[in-house]
Order: C-alpha cells, then sequence, then structure tokens
C-alpha cells in the first residue's frame, strides 16, 4: 500500500538514535505512571518497559486503551544459571555460563542482560503491538518468590482473551500462578505430569543419559588455526566484496 | 365393518396422539443437551493431531475446545542446549511448510544481537526465498479449503502447482521442506546460473493458479454459501486474541510486519500492497491469502529483477558467540507473527528462547467462534483459520 509505507521507512531509517522509539517511552512511562520502574529502548530494535507486578493488570488495561490493542504473546524467563541443565560437563558453554561459584561475575553480567533490569528469578514478559501507531512494546514485570515458588500474578485474561492459553503455558513450563485464571490446567503436557520443564532446574534427561554428539562441532580451535581461519574468511570476504 | 369412531373415541385418540407427541419432543430436548463429539486427533481438517472437543445441542455447536500437546516436542528447552546454527535445524521444523521463513526470524534476531547485518544480495535472496515459501505453503492452503467443502479437485492442482515451487526453493537449498539454508550474516550459497529466468517462469505459472482457484472454487455457488458470514470474527476479538496474517487482515486490520516492522529485509525496495477484507469470515480469510498469494509471486519477481551484487555472506567468525542481550524478531510468515524472543548470556547457546507462533494464537480464537455455529461449519472454519500443528505444538 503505497500511500502506508511512506511514514514507516523514514521511522525505521532514523534509528540510530532512535527518537521514536526513545519518545514512545517517555510517552507510555507517562502514562503508566508510577507502575513503571525501568524503560529501556534498544535503538532500532525494541522498547522494554519493567512494570511493578502489583500494576501488572492495570498497566495491561492501560496500554490496551491507548491503542495497543494487538496481543503478540506472553510468557516468561527464569533467569538462574543452573548447572544442571546446562551440562557444563560437556564443556558446553564453558565460558559466561554455568559457573555457579562465580558469584559476583555473575550478577554484574546480570545486568547487561536484562534490557529493563530487575533481580528475581522469574520475570514475565509480554509483548503489544499497535496496529494503529506501527509501533511495539515488550512488557516486563519481576515476579516475587514466596517460600521458594513464585508468588502468583494477576490474570489478564479479561484485558485481552487470548492470554488465557498464553498464560496456561507459562504456568505448566515455568509454574507460575494466575490469579482469576478460571481453567488454569496444562495444555501441552499430560494432565498427571510433574514438573516445570522450562525451569532451568528441570533436567533434560535425554541429553543427561546421552551426550550431545554436537559438541565435537564446538570443540575449540587451536589459537593458531583459528587465526588461520579467520585470515582465509576474510580474504574472501573482501575478494567477494571487491566486485560488488 | 367398524362402525365410525364416536366423537369422545376421536377425541381420546387426539389427546393420546398429542401426549406422544410432546413426551418425543421432551425426550429429543434431553438427548441433544449432552452430545459430545471428538474431532481428532486424527482428522484431514487439523493438518497434524489436533482433538476438539465438541459439545453440541442437535446441530449447534455449545462449546468447542481445542485440545492438543499430541506433538509437542519442546523446541524452547532444546534450543537452550543447542548452539545458535544447530538450533536452526530445530527451527524449520516448526511451521514444517514455509520452512525458509520460519529460520528468517530467529536468524535476524541472533543478527541483532551480534550487531552482524548481512550484505544486501543476501537480503534479497532471503527475501524471495522467504517469499516462495509462503506460496508454496499458502497455495496448499488454497486448495485445501476445497477439500474442507467437498471439492477435491483444487486440491490435487494445489499439489502440482506447489511442486513447481519447490523445486525452485530445492535448486538453492537442496531442501524441498527443510531448507536450513539461512545462516547468520547471510545464506550458505549464491543461487544458481538460470534459476531467476526459471523462476519467473513458475511465478506466471502461480499466478495462473491463483486465476483458476478463483474460478473454481472461489467463484462457486457453493462455496460462497458454506463460507459466506460463517465464523465472523470482528477486528477488535481478533486483534485481543492475538490473531496475525491473513486472518487479521480478514476482519479488516489493516497490519502486516513486512511493510509495518520491516526488520531489514528487501520489502521495502518493491512495489506492492497489503490487502484486508472487511468481512472477517471463512470467505474473507480465503479471499485474502488468495490475493496475497498472487501479491507475493509480483514481489518475486520484482526482486528477482533487481538482486544487487555483491557477497553473500557477512564477515563472522567461524564460531558464533552471540553476545549477552535480548532481541525480539519478528516477521510476517505465511501463517502470521512468528517471532523469536532470545535471550543470550554470551555464550554459544541461546540461554532461552521464547517461540512466537502464530498458529497458536489464531487457533485460540476457536472457543470464540465456534459457540453457536452448526456442525458442518466447524470443519470450514477450522480449514480457514488455517494453523499448521507443528506451530502450535512446537
Amino acid at each position: 500500500m503505497a500511500d502506508g509505507t511512506g511514514d514507516e521507512q523514514t521511522d525505521d531509517a532514523a534509528a540510530p538514535g532512535d527518537e521514536a522509539r526513545e519518545a514512545l517511552a517517555a510517552e507510555l512511562s507517562e502514562l503508566l505512571g508510577d507502575a513503571v520502574v525501568e524503560s529501556h529502548v534498544e535503538a532500532g530494535q525494541n522498547l522494554w518497559l519493567r512494570v511493578d507486578i502489583e500494576q501488572w493488570h492495570a498497566a495491561m488495561a492501560a496500554l490496551r486503551d491507548a491503542g495497543f490493542a494487538y496481543f503478540g504473546f506472553l510468557s516468561a524467563i527464569d533467569w538462574t544459571d543452573a548447572p544442571e541443565g546446562r551440562y557444563e560437563d560437556t564443556e558446553f558453554d564453558a565460558a559466561g555460563v554455568g559457573e555457579e561459584d562465580d558469584e559476583a561475575s555473575s550478577a554484574t553480567a546480570e545486568e547487561t542482560v536484562r534490557r529493563g533490569g530487575g533481580e528475581t528469578r522469574f520475570q514475565l514478559l509480554a509483548q503489544l503491538h499497535s496496529p494503529a501507531r506501527h509501533a511495539a512494546v515488550l512488557i516486563k514485570a519481576d515476579v516475587p518468590e514466596a517460600d521458594g515458588a513464585p508468588a502468583s500474578v494477576p490474570s489478564i485474561i479479561d484485558v485481552f482473551s487470548g492470554a488465557d492459553w498464553h498464560e496456561r503455558e507459562a504456568h505448566e513450563m515455568f509454574g507460575l500462578v494466575f490469579d482469576g485464571h478460571p481453567n488454569l490446567e496444562h495444555i501441552y503436557l499430560p494432565t498427571e505430569f510433574e514438573g516445570h520443564p522450562l525451569r532451568k532446574d528441570f533436567p533434560l534427561l535425554a541429553r543427561a543419559v546421552k551426550p550431545w554428539p554436537g559438541v565435537v562441532d564446538i570443540e575449540e580451535i587451536p589459537p593458531e588455526l583459528e587465526a588461520q581461519l579467520e585470515a582465509e574468511v576474510m580474504a574472501e570476504f573482501e575478494a567477494s566484496g571487491a566486485g560488488a | 365393518m367398524s362402525p365410525p369412531p364416536t366423537a369422545s373415541a376421536l377425541r381420546e385418540q387426539q389427546a393420546y396422539v398429542a401426549a406422544q407427541a410432546a413426551d418425543a419432543r421432551v425426550n429429543v430436548e434431553l438427548d441433544t443437551g449432552d452430545m459430545t463429539l471428538n474431532i481428532g486427533p486424527q482428522h484431514p481438517a487439523t493438518h497434524g493431531t489436533l482433538r476438539i472437543a465438541c459439545q453440541l445441542d442437535g446441530e449447534q455447536v455449545i462449546s468447542a475446545e481445542p485440545l492438543m500437546g499430541y506433538m509437542h516436542r519442546g523446541y524452547e528447552k532444546l534450543c537452550e542446549v543447542r548452539t545458535y546454527p544447530q538450533c536452526t535445524t530445530l527451527i524449520n521444523r516448526i511451521d514444517w511448510l514455509g520452512s525458509f521463513a520460519n529460520e528468517v526470524p530467529f536468524i535476524l534476531a541472533a543478527e541483532q544481537l551480534m550487531g552482524v547485518e548481512a550484505p544486501p544480495r543476501a537480503q534479497w535472496i532471503r527475501t524471495i526465498l522467504f517469499e516462495l515459501s509462503r506460496i508454496a505453503n499458502v497455495s496448499l492452503f488454497l486448495g485445501d479449503m476445497g477439500v474442507q467443502v467437498g471439492a477435491l479437485t483444487p486440491v490435487f492442482f494445489a499439489f502440482r502447482d506447489r511442486e513447481r515451487v519447490l523445486n525452485q526453493i530445492e535448486e538453492v537449498t537442496g531442501g524441498r521442506f527443510h531448507p536450513n539454508f539461512d545462516r547468520i550474516g547471510g545464506l550458505k550459497d549464491d543461487i544458481p546460473r538460470g534459476w531467476i529466468a526459471e523462476t519467473h517462469a513458475v511465478m506466471a505459472k502461480m499466478r495462473g493458479f491463483c486465476d483458476e482457484m478463483e474460478d473454481l472454487l472461489m467463484g462457486n455457488e457453493i462455496f460462497q454459501t458454506r463460507c459466506r458470514s460463517v465464523g465472523v470474527i470482528p477486528g477488535d476479538v481478533a486483534l485481543s486474541y492475538g490473531l496475525s496474517g491473513a486472518n487479521l487482515r480478514a476482519s479488516g486490520v489493516d497490519w502486516d510486519l513486512r511493510r509495518d516492522a520491516n526488520p531489514g529485509l528487501a520489502w521495502d525496495q518493491v512495489d506492492w500492497r497489503v490487502w484486508t477484507h472487511p468481512d472477517g469470515d471463512s470467505f474473507a480469510r480465503y479471499w485474502v491469502r488468495l490475493q496475497e498469494t498472487r501479491e507475493a509471486t509480483k514481489i518475486v519477481d520484482q526482486l528477482l529483477d533487481g538482486i544487487p551484487s555483491g557477497p553473500i555472506m557477512a564477515k563472522v567468525p567461524r564460531i558464533i558467540k552471540v553476545p549477552a542481550g535480548e532481541a525480539y524478531v519478528s516477521t510476517e510468515n505465511p501463517l502470521g507473527e512468528m517471532g523469536y524472543y532470545v535471550v543470550s548470556k554470551g555464550g554459544l547457546g541461546p540461554f532461552r528462547v521464547k517461540i512466537r507462533t502464530p498458529s497458536f494464537s489464531n487457533i485460540s480464537v476457536v472457543p470464540w467462534v465456534m459457540r453457536g455455529t452448526y456442525v458442518p461449519d466447524i470443519i470450514t472454519i477450522l480449514g480457514s483459520l488455517y494453523f499448521i500443528l507443528g506451530d502450535i505444538d512446537r
């Protein structure tokens, strides 16, 4: 549609500073008031808003009324570094992840990873889109833990009907409890299934029993060979690029 | 010969008949109330194994609840123990009719985190292959919808013509269904010699196929009666359930990620339009998909003529390590918005991948839209929503 395309492309072209997303972040922070704990803009990519879990429902309703009527998805993230989920004995990802004794460094790493901050183990994550404004927003909320289990969070099923199945999935995969959901049952897993598969402390048994052959592919290449390969790739790249 | 019945005897008989009839009515009403109809798990309309438990009252559906998980493969968990290149192998198998389109948003998300951008030639070929998978995927729907209303011919036409598109995809990627061809930073290979002309010819054939479907199926009176005003989804309901793709556009919402949130592919370089339909019924969904297939052939034609020269691979390290961060990239896949939320902690593999699949949200509207419809319409509505089971269950 010729008339619709023009504006959007200029928005994208302005990506480096990303004034559009900055402006949107400011506008939404004002709209939601003290519900917003933190906002984060990654230029040319996305806008994250972290809201107070107490005001999760109100924030979603306010965003919907502000035109963010398209419900993208709802899910969660488990931020624990679980060695048993990662199988560090296979040398997979030896760098960076799975070093449980390295509390300090993982804490600093965490800050750079988490868009919009936060420190709880579980974070809710949802995406909304405004078809009229062609703008999307990712909303996060920290889920506090009580007695080793995540505290229950308000269901947004009355705001977005589509949240029904997404909340059921987050419930079975992460063990989150959504207050006010009429039918919080397993959606994929058998009814009698125990545990929450997407939690990091849920072991992937197939992987524990039989080491993954793919590990062979990611063995460390000796530094001198790596430099040589690097040079070859570079030469090839320059050669093909020169023809352009 | 018996004497004629007296007036009182006649009255008695009539009263008896009336009582019987009243009794029968009561019984019928009681019987229809608790009828449960299970559709699937194995049913041609479900493109996989989806079970729909319907509560019926006579011919009318009181409630319909999709029950899935028969094919859940746990891709989100499996991705956590794989490297990025290994993940694409799994991701290919989500929507198995449009596999190449599945890879693209994941690769784009990884590229976004790495700060790598594929060279223009790679972006163009990516877009072409993306649109080819759309045509291959949706053309099957265009024929398959005929089967749902009892017309067998269109689906054979669809299989015949889809084959041509698959051949083109195979010629470039080596795989008909699971190309696994997209790489972080570009593509595995360049297109073969002579491919452009061949693809032009195939696109012309596919436009012919669209015309054929329009004549054969869409103009057909039976098809129209079965699909018009059936399974109507208003725009606000569609948005609230997160419907995407043609299902959303058939409800009158003018929204297409290719135009509105282009993550860097070549769609903004060519001239095309987004089709919408105000009705929101099964027919509108079919109509929009038909127009989109035709539009896709035009996009491919224009892209083929303008492929820039240059490398097909950016400079990326041999061992892909993705810097820490989070990214969400979604694209307008054949079935709707497919997105990947990738969390990296700076390792060789993703820390968490949330896969947002279109069919999962598209089918979540079923309980809403089925309420009050009639049994024969269940299948046409399901067919017109068009889902792939791998895309629901992942």
